[in-house]
């Protein structure tokens, strides 16, 4: 398919993806209205409404659903490609994915059938009031939930990913230097040190960045309060893209949640609420399983952790509605998951009878929590950080616990950690792969939760910064290989995976910017 | 007899890797906890037997009390007390002197100044002050008050209360029934206006712990220090049940006896975290006011008790001062501690509170490695010398500028970036040459 055709495709899927919606008929709305203005003539009615739009903000509203659009668009494929070749065009990995959805379902099952526990019921009236009148304060509730389990942990998934293999690929048990040292054994592009260095060029040690040259030390004049004022007008001109243009060197503290929800497109309209309430009834009337999943969840990370367990209440105000979000099952386009299917009792297993469990699609796993939990600094009300959560884990979050060959991908994210470390820090791979501790075993957590709880709150959303002004989670596996060179001398020294584990049990004193500025523009190639 | 005045020197010790006669700093410290393991690693510091001589004591309230009269303290002696630092720390007396200052800028200033002064909420001491006390009662019709005992600490015998019904049935009781046991006398409490709207966050009412150190009253010498923390209370906040003193009352103490106390949870967060927090929600401006308007609090408090307090030269005092936020991002004076808890609640609270503590060391400077000109020791910033401190150095070039921001960073830069290099700053004075001692 030549550029133009393909050009004629995405604009066609765009315009059909925003024909009827709330801000189409906004723009029709305004548009009939503007007739009534003096300076529209009929002459040049055509210019005159363009003109109005634009000077009103209008366009720029449109520009922002059109950029917001492009960031979710499938790749341009052949037109004859079955739907799952677009979600994930290698075979081997759809099926790997299959199976190991199929595994995750069953112990889900079963667990419903071990505590008889039923996957959704519907919840007694007085029941549904007292849920109502807790809404607030959902923390204040001990339900027991001793009996659940996480359905999957993390080092569950990343043995998944480890007995990946391409059919087609023949990779030889020897050991050599040409040979790749670390878990991940699939031969996918991951782009080295020189590529990361244009890739992210913002980054470099010539620019300013927030992170290095806000510091205490750097006086403002320098860079800081210029950057802010830039920071303002982004703002005030409402302009996605250039916010996430912006928000490559960073964004400073006062306008973070600003410059978020311009760059996700998340504009909290009325609708947005009303969705928002939607979902909240929905949570009212009926209770799912995945519900006390999430509370676990919850309680086990968010509520013990220093940073976060003063917004235990909002986490479940997000996550029960995310699970029933069914607007969350239109990414599955281009996920190479799909949805889970339950089906109802009493009937017989067909299509037909089967429900998507839960209605998102999404089965939470141990730590999802600490997905929304950064995000309760920037954002006070509930469907304000609903929609940027959602946004973000539909663009984002989704890809760090799915199979696929995406380059934002937990696949290759691991596999270019470990091509990073092996090519600048072979000595320290392997040593650490001699003592028997691989160093994925260690920084898979980090990365599969987007160091979310690892690194201290500010650091952490300056990363996530670059995770959205990139459109890529390529920098997660980048300030891996960084941590992992920061300390390496005392790497170097350790004799097993416990003291291995024990050097990089405390991230939360780590300054980001810096680690991944010096591994990217200072290390030797 | 020849008395061996400073440090006693040890005529055997000959510091041969520098070149001088080694120093010992003889010091007393009742407490056990923090205190004790920073005075122990202090290169240079002894501790000594109860009746032995000491060049610095870290005593409590009681000692202070005891013994502070009848003891005669050679020039360069440091205690950590000013002998009547009641006069701050107790309830009743601080708003004595708040009340008193306000009325005296009232008059020589102006009501511009005043508005400055309005930091605490109505307090009156009961019961000399109960008349003035129910006339303000009845002015605000189903406001909540708090009842505080004076001299008490770790949030031992409060209660709330909107009914004046409620004070007369706790006084024909008598005392609450802790206090019976010791003895306090009803005279010694104060009803405190409570704040019924504090800042939030996610529905848990929290309050501030800043700490400010003075080495002088007169003239004024404060230093404030940049890390504090924020203590949550574990319950939702709510207006409707006054009985939880769990709920309402965030010193850590209290939290720990609540029934669904999670020690693992850390109901802190350091200052840095709040501040960002705040900046997030509400755009810097807002916040930097907010700082500044505490820094208000800290030197207009200090300079109500001036005339007051008997400014021994060889007393310092490190104040726990406690905040209130509420939701219009006002900050308010619940009160100042003496005898800022030094207990740590976790590793983290422990670091903190040796770097503080060492800090406050490194300021008293009983080493005499200092010159006097610093403007910031460790975590400490100087806040105030006599006149306002500022960031920006007086000089030619500033001069005439109407642009100075005042020298504070509580909450900015975290203390642990600010480590006080004993070895790298200045030259370690002789302790017997700075005070001209001969032996």
């Amino acid at each position: 398919m030549d550029e133009g055709t393909e050009l004629c495709v995405t604009i066609g899927q765009i315009v059909q993806r925003l024909k009827g919606t709330h801000l189409h008929s906004q723009i029709e709305r305004q548009a009939k209205e503007c007739l009534h203005q003096p300076d529209i003539r009929l002459e040049s009615l055509k210019e005159d409404v363009r003109s109005f739009l634009r000077t009103s903000g209008w366009e720029r509203r449109l520009q922002n659903a059109v950029y917001r659009e492009l960031h979710v668009q499938l790749p341009p494929s052949h037109p004859a490609a079955p739907p799952e070749h677009l979600k994930e065009p290698l075979a081997y990995m759809r099926k790997a994915q299959a199976s190991w959805e199929k595994r995750v379902l069953k112990s889900l099952n079963s667990m419903s059938s071990e505590l008889g526990v039923p996957l959704a019921r519907r919840r007694p009236t007085l029941e549904q009031k007292e849920l109502t009148n807790k809404w607030n304060e959902m923390g204040t509730d001990e339900p027991d939930l001793s009996r659940f389990r996480p359905v999957y942990a993390p080092k569950d998934f990343l043995e998944v990913l480890i007995s990946l293999r391409n059919p087609n690929h023949d990779s030889s048990e020897e050991v050599s230097v040409r040979s790749h040292w670390g878990l991940i054994q699939i031969p996918l592009n991951v782009r080295d040190v020189p590529q990361l260095r244009r890739a992210y060029s913002e980054l470099n040690m010539a620019t300013g960045q927030l992170g290095i040259d806000d510091h205490a030390h750097v006086h403002p004049d320098l860079f800081e309060s210029e950057y802010i004022q830039v920071g303002k007008k982004v703002v005030s001109e409402q302009d996605s893209a250039a916010a996430q243009q912006y928000s490559r060197q960073g964004c400073p503290t006062e306008l973070r949640a600003d410059l978020w929800a311009l760059i996700l497109n998340s504009t909290n309209q009325p609708q947005d609420v009303m969705h928002y309430e939607q979902l909240k009834a929905g949570v009212i009337q009926h209770d799912l399983l995945v519900d006390n999943l999430i509370y676990k969840d919850v309680k086990l990370t968010a509520s013990n952790d220093d940073y976060y367990f003063v917004f235990e209440d909002f986490l479940y105000q997000v996550l029960l509605c995310f699970s029933r979000d069914t607007a969350v099952l239109d990414h599955f386009k281009y996920n190479s998951a799909t949805p889970p299917k339950s089906y109802m009792e009493g009937k017989e297993s067909g299509d037909d009878c089967a429900v998507v469990y839960p209605p998102n699609g999404v089965i939470p796993f141990h730590g999802f929590s600490m997905y929304v939990a950064p995000l309760c600094f920037l954002y006070n009300e509930p469907s304000k950080l609903y929609s940027v959560f959602r946004e973000m884990y539909i663009r984002y979050f989704f890809r760090l616990h799915s199979i696929s060959s995406s380059q934002s991908g937990i696949v290759s994210l691991c596999l270019q950690f470990e091509r990073l470390l092996q090519t600048h820090l072979p000595q320290l791979f392997y040593h650490l792969r001699q003592i028997g501790a691989q160093p994925l075993r260690i920084a898979f957590k980090w990365m599969v939760r987007a160091f979310s709880g690892y690194l201290s709150t500010d650091q952490l959303l300056l990363l996530w910064d670059r995770i959205l002004g990139y459109d890529s989670l390529e920098i997660v596996a980048v300030l891996a290989a960084a941590v992992f060179a920061f300390r390496s001398e005392n790497l170097m020294e350790v004799t097993s995976l416990a003291s291995a584990e024990a050097v990089l049990a405390d991230l939360s004193t780590l300054k980001v910017m810096p680690l991944i500025q010096i591994f990217l523009f200072a290390t030797a190639i | 007899t020849s008395k061996t005045h400073g440090a006693s020197v040890n005529k055997g010790l000959y510091d041969y890797d520098r070149g001088e006669d080694r120093i010992f700093i003889r010091y007393k410290c009742c407490q056990i906890n923090t205190i004790q393991d920073v005075l122990r690693q202090r290169p240079g510091w002894v501790e000594v037997k109860d009746d032995e001589e000491w060049d610095f004591n870290w005593c409590d309230v009681g000692w202070l009390r005891e013994n502070f009269d009848h003891s005669y303290m050679e020039e360069h002696v440091r205690i950590n007390h000013f002998r009547n630092h009641y006069e701050l720390t107790r309830k009743n007396l601080m708003v004595k002197n708040l009340n008193r200052y306000r009325k005296t800028i009232e008059r020589e200033v102006g009501h511009m100044e005043v508005s400055k002064c309005d930091f605490f909420p109505y307090t009156f001491a009961l019961p000399s002050e109960y008349h003035l006390f129910v006339e303000e009662f009845k002015r605000s019709p189903g406001s909540t008050w708090i009842m505080k005992p004076v001299a008490k600490s770790q949030g031992k015998g409060i209660f709330l209360f909107r009914k004046l019904k409620d004070i007369m049935d706790w006084k024909k009781n008598g005392t609450h029934s802790e206090d019976q046991k010791e003895g306090a006398p009803v005279e010694s409490y104060v009803a405190q206006r409570y704040i019924e709207n504090p800042y939030l966050i996610n529905g848990r009412k929290f309050d501030l712990r800043v700490y400010v150190l003075v080495t002088s009253y007169v003239p004024l010498k404060a230093w404030l220090y940049r890390d504090g923390f924020a203590r949550f209370s574990n319950t939702r906040f709510s207006l409707n049940s006054i009985d939880d003193k769990y709920m309402h009352l965030t010193n850590v103490a209290v939290q720990k006896t609540a029934p669904d106390y999670d020690p693992e949870k850390g109901c802190k967060w350091q200052m840095q975290q709040l501040r960002r927090y705040l900046t997030a929600k509400h755009g810097r401006e807002k916040v930097e006011t907010l700082f500044e308007e505490m820094d208000n609090i800290f030197v207009r408090s200090l300079q109500s008790v001036q005339k007051v307090i008997i400014n021994d030269k060889h007393s310092f005092e490190l104040y726990g001062y406690d905040i209130l936020l509420d939701q219009n991002l006002k900050p308010w004076l619940i009160e100042v501690n003496a005898s800022p808890s030094h207990t740590p609640s976790c590793q983290e609270d422990y670091e903190m509170k040796c770097r503080l503590l060492e800090d406050t060391l490194n300021v008293v400077d009983m080493e005499g490695r200092l010159n006097g000109w610093e403007k910031r020791v460790g975590g400490y910033d100087l806040m105030w010398n006599d006149g306002p401190v500022f960031k920006e150095d007086l000089n030619l070039e500033t001069f005439g500028s109407t642009c100075f921001t005042v020298n504070t960073h509580l909450g900015k830069i975290p203390s642990t970036t600010c480590h006080f290099q004993q070895n790298k700053h200045l030259q370690p004075l002789s302790f017997i040459k700075l005070y001209g001692f001969y032996w």
